[in-house]
């Protein structure tokens, strides 16, 4: 497809604002005015075909079943989007006063108090962007709770050798030293290892229960133990809490700091990458590091809250991602206690179908019952005896029309393929994916070439990822 | 209202195939000392019908900029947003996407990522641009971080004209990092090249809005050369909107653009989802944050697109890269890139000098009320600050009162500034709005 560069006509555009012509000279310096503006102009027919024909490249959730490990692409309901856009919502100004503002900061309110309750936490603030952006937050919590307690040698924070990239990446943008635990056999922390990293160094240990391998570590009470009693913070990676929503609370877990991820467990659409949002929860002892402002209520107002001496500071402009708010407080009145609970049962029960599908023709690097996800890895005789790789599997599935699972992650596991059906897929979507991921594992067998070139049905075949950094292209200019 | 498909009979064929007796035993690993046996403590569930008019009464009770009229700026504004970007927004193949982790199937995301790279680096004037940040804010904040990385000085300098929000959000960045940040104080509302030049002396970088908060031109020019001088990179703030018609950060010596991208396009929507962006000179490609999309080929030699250099990222890096960050705003970037296609130069162009006639028509007017003046001298653009001998929070009354939303008081901001206030002129704001505007403040009594 052209480039809207490559789709310019010289004098073409529609006016959108009225024509009146300005004279900039009577009101800034002729030195300060650009004199060049190298954009393109295209009408509104080319550019509406544009965009049109850019979205008919592109795959999403409604387009078709999307089991992305780790990222939880259920279905997201379009009542959000109609929602988000009410002018009461999308067309209010940050800055107007609290008194022109009640019904946004009542959602925000119920929205702090209802995630509270899910997460079994205290407090909770809206602010952080995404999911990075709350880990972020909560490690700055962590920082700023042991600097006042003058506890200064807490340098460390543990991560497990499972965990997302985002864990280590924040606990290093906080100024802190990594530690890696390793995982034991079963696919958990390794306790004992653990207990010997510990010590009055550390700071904090993050971890996601279930963890990336889509497994429940069923020793995490003696972990945050562990933790606890050598003076450091256990902080939960909430992008795995589609698995136990209703049935467990990380704040019962014994966490004290979590951020979830709006935009995997309460339905708000990706974006293609964003906009999401990634409130965090801590219990009451960390209450008063939290970003300012919170919004808090007194005798049926609501107002935004910055007297917190205490606090981090602001973590973005403003007070979050606001119209992702309205999308995950419209889910969570949707769906309501019994209804929340379904959705873990569900995403539970879909993984586990997946899995006793394709179980014969996969390798299992943890056999337990898996949660929400589940990672697996094609057959030796496939990768070593005719070099067909889980890329080659994946790439081979885009020809029917899968989004393929995680890949190549996480790290512990080689070759691995991790699989999060999600809850709002049917019985006869997982069983078609199995039977194709199957299919694909039998056809490499016979004819592998065929696998290791895909995908044949594609807009594009598999792109030169070394060319575009050896010899890159960044942007496009007007005239070229 | 529930969205998981399943009938009983499903349930029960799906528990038989795994070979348990029902959805409990799949959760038989939880140790009861964590299990929560009660339900969650939430309202009921409602029906799509019911949550419509729940949300809709909630909605209801916030006055919004379609029945009020809209003087407040400061970072968001109440621009025109042709339908088309609406519209586009909604095909749910760009919404309900994620990471374009697989390029064969995105090739529309990480094109519109491509495309909108290029209107950065056009707007900015700069070499490269990313593709998108979450907001204005946290976008200078990595701007200064990697100006720390790029110069392995500890000190930040941000000129105290730079929006409050982004400078609160770069102190709390900068304190992760054990980074000193320091304000140039305020000469008649900007910063001087003497303050500059003294702070900058073994900083990392000079942080600079351009036009500033108060809609004043700074001394971009002096400011570049105090900077440099010094050795710290020099880090413009600005709108996009005003780059439509202002020398570009590119062409007056700038090292890093940032900015906040919610004039593209993008709904108020109480602060956010908003946009940043950055562009920077091309010695710096290696550290920026987050994605870059890049073009390329596959084997029979058709164009595509890709995540590039992603070894400076969390997910290959880990510990070691240039940011946590993960994502990017995608769907924002996406509005940017729709709005600035159809508005075009002369579109953008119009924006940006209609809001300027507007604000001079006001700050103008308000010069003639007595008790009222201009707050500052100089140059500016957008917004208009005043100093006045009312009281703030009684201008904002008449203006409630006559239907409208402002001004944003400037003394939660900047204690050194009582009695001043901050208005803010869009493309949107008719001669009669601002006339109207200006007969209210007239009323107002000092």
């Amino acid at each position: 497809m052209k480039t809207i560069f490559e789709e310019h006509q010289p004098g073409r555009g529609t006016e959108y604002l009225p024509s009146r012509e300005v004279d900039l000279r009577a009101f800034l310096p002729e030195a300060e005015i650009r004199s060049e503006l190298p954009l393109p102009e295209l009408s509104e027919v080319q550019a509406v075909r544009h965009f049109t024909g850019l979205s008919r490249r592109n795959y999403g959730v409604d387009t078709g079943f999307y089991p992305l490990g780790s990222c939880t692409m259920k279905y997201n309901p379009k009542i959000n989007e109609d929602t988000a856009r009410l002018p009461g919502f999308a067309q209010i100004h940050p800055y107007q006063g609290e008194a022109t503002a009640q019904g946004a900061l009542q959602l925000m309110w119920e929205l702090q108090r209802d995630l509270a309750e899910i997460t079994g936490m205290d407090a909770v603030s809206l602010q952080p962007a995404a999911g990075a952006h709350g880990e972020l937050t909560g490690i700055l919590i962590v920082r700023a709770y042991h600097e006042l307690r003058g506890d200064k040698a807490r340098t460390q924070v543990i991560v497990p050798d499972s965990a997302h990239g985002t864990n280590p990446a924040t606990a290093a943008m906080a100024g802190f030293e990594v530690v890696h635990v390793p995982s034991d056999e079963r696919g958990g922390v390794d306790v004992e290892a653990l207990r010997a990293l510990t010590s009055e160094k550390t700071a904090a240990l993050m971890l996601t229960n279930p963890n990336t391998l889509g497994v429940f570590d069923e020793r995490i009470a003696e972990i945050a133990e562990i933790i606890h009693g050598q003076g450091g913070l256990v902080y939960y990676d909430g992008a795995n809490l589609n698995a136990v929503l209703g049935h467990s609370r990380p704040g019962d877990m014994g966490f004290d700091i979590v951020h979830l991820n709006l935009h995997k467990t309460f339905s708000t659409p990706h974006g293609g990458g964003g906009p999401g949002a990634g409130p965090v929860g801590v219990k009451r002892h960390l209450a008063e590091f939290l970003p300012v402002p919170v919004v808090t209520q007194q005798d049926g107002r609501y107002h935004l809250s910055y007297d917190a001496p205490h606090s981090i500071g602001q973590m973005r402009s403003f007070y979050g991602n606001f119209g992702v708010l309205v999308r995950a407080y419209t889910y969570i009145r949707a769906l309501g206690p019994e209804g929340l609970r379904e959705v873990a049962d569900d995403a539970v029960l879909n993984a586990n179908y997946v899995l006793s599908l394709i179980r014969d023709h996969f390798v299992l690097p943890f056999d337990r019952i898996p949660k929400h996800e589940f990672v697996v890895a094609p057959p030796d005789d496939l990768v070593r005896g005719k070099g067909v790789k889980t890329l080659d599997i994946a790439k081979r599935l885009l020809d029917f029309d899968f989004h393929p699972p995680t890949v190549y992650f996480p790290l512990i596991v080689h070759e691995a393929m991790m699989v999060e059906p999600t809850e709002t897929e049917t019985k006869e979507t997982l069983a078609s994916f199995a039977g194709t991921l199957n299919g694909i594992v039998d056809e490499a067998r016979e004819n592998p070439e065929y696998v290791k070139t895909a995908p044949h049905q594609t807009v594009v075949g598999r792109l030169d990822e070394a060319r575009a950094v050896k010899q890159p292209k960044l942007l496009e200019r007007l005239g070229g | 209202m529930r969205f998981s498909p399943h009938t009983a009979d499903d349930r029960r064929a799906m528990l038989r195939q795994i070979g348990v007796d029902s959805v409990e035993d799949l959760f038989s690993d939880l140790p009861a000392s964590v299990r929560l046996e009660r339900p969650l403590n939430l309202p009921q569930g409602l029906s799509e019908s019911e949550v419509a008019a729940l949300l809709g009464e909630l909605a209801a009770k916030d006055l919004d900029m379609q029945q009020y009229v809209s003087f407040l700026g400061g970072g968001s504004y109440d621009r025109y947003i042709p339908s088309v970007v609406g519209e586009m927004l909604r095909r749910s193949e760009f919404y309900t996407a994620y990471t374009p982790y697989q390029p064969e199937i995105s090739q529309g995301t990480l094109q519109a990522i491509f495309e909108f790279q290029s209107l950065i680096a056009a707007l900015t004037g700069l070499d490269i641009a990313q593709a998108s940040l979450y907001d204005g804010a946290t976008a200078v904040a990595e701007a200064a971080m990697l100006a720390w990385g790029q110069t392995g000085r500890k000190r930040i300098v941000v000129a105290r004209s730079v929006d409050p929000q982004y400078r609160s959000v770069l102190r709390t960045y900068a304190h992760g990092h054990g980074l000193e940040v320091v304000e140039v104080p305020l000469r008649d509302g900007r910063a001087a090249a003497d303050d500059v030049a003294t702070a900058a002396a073994d900083a990392a970088c000079v942080i600079v809005q351009h036009p500033n908060f108060f809609g004043l031109l700074e001394d971009v020019d002096s400011l570049v050369g105090a900077a440099h001088g010094a050795g710290a990179l020099y880090i413009a703030v600005a709108d996009p909107i005003s780059l439509a018609v202002l020398r570009t950060p590119g062409a007056y010596g700038a090292d890093v653009a940032v900015g906040e991208g919610q004039a593209l396009g993008i709904a108020p929507s109480f602060g956010g989802p908003y946009l940043g962006f950055m562009a920077v000179r091309q010695e710096y490609l290696r550290r920026l944050p987050g994605r870059i999309v890049g073009e390329t080929a596959d084997h029979e030699g058709r164009r595509g697109y890709v995540l590039t250099f992603q070894t400076r990222e969390q997910h290959i890096r880990r510990e070691k890269a240039t940011s946590n960050i993960c994502t990017n705003q995608g769907l924002m970037a996406l509005a940017a890139t729709i709005y600035t296609t159809l508005l075009g130069p002369h579109g953008l162009r119009q924006a940006a000098a209609l809001s300027i006639e507007g604000a001079h028509l006001l700050g103008d007017g308000a010069q003639g009320i007595s008790g009222m003046d201009m707050a500052f001298t100089g140059p500016y653009a957008f917004e208009v600050a005043l100093r006045t001998g009312a009281k703030v929070g009684d201008v904002q009354a008449a203006m409630l009162g006559a239907g409208m939303l402002g001004p944003l008081d400037l003394e939660r901001f900047y204690p050194e500034l009582p009695g001043h206030m901050l208005l803010s002129v869009t493309e949107k704001r008719t001669a009669g709005e601002i006339k109207r505007l200006l007969a209210v403040l007239q009323g107002v009594e000092a």
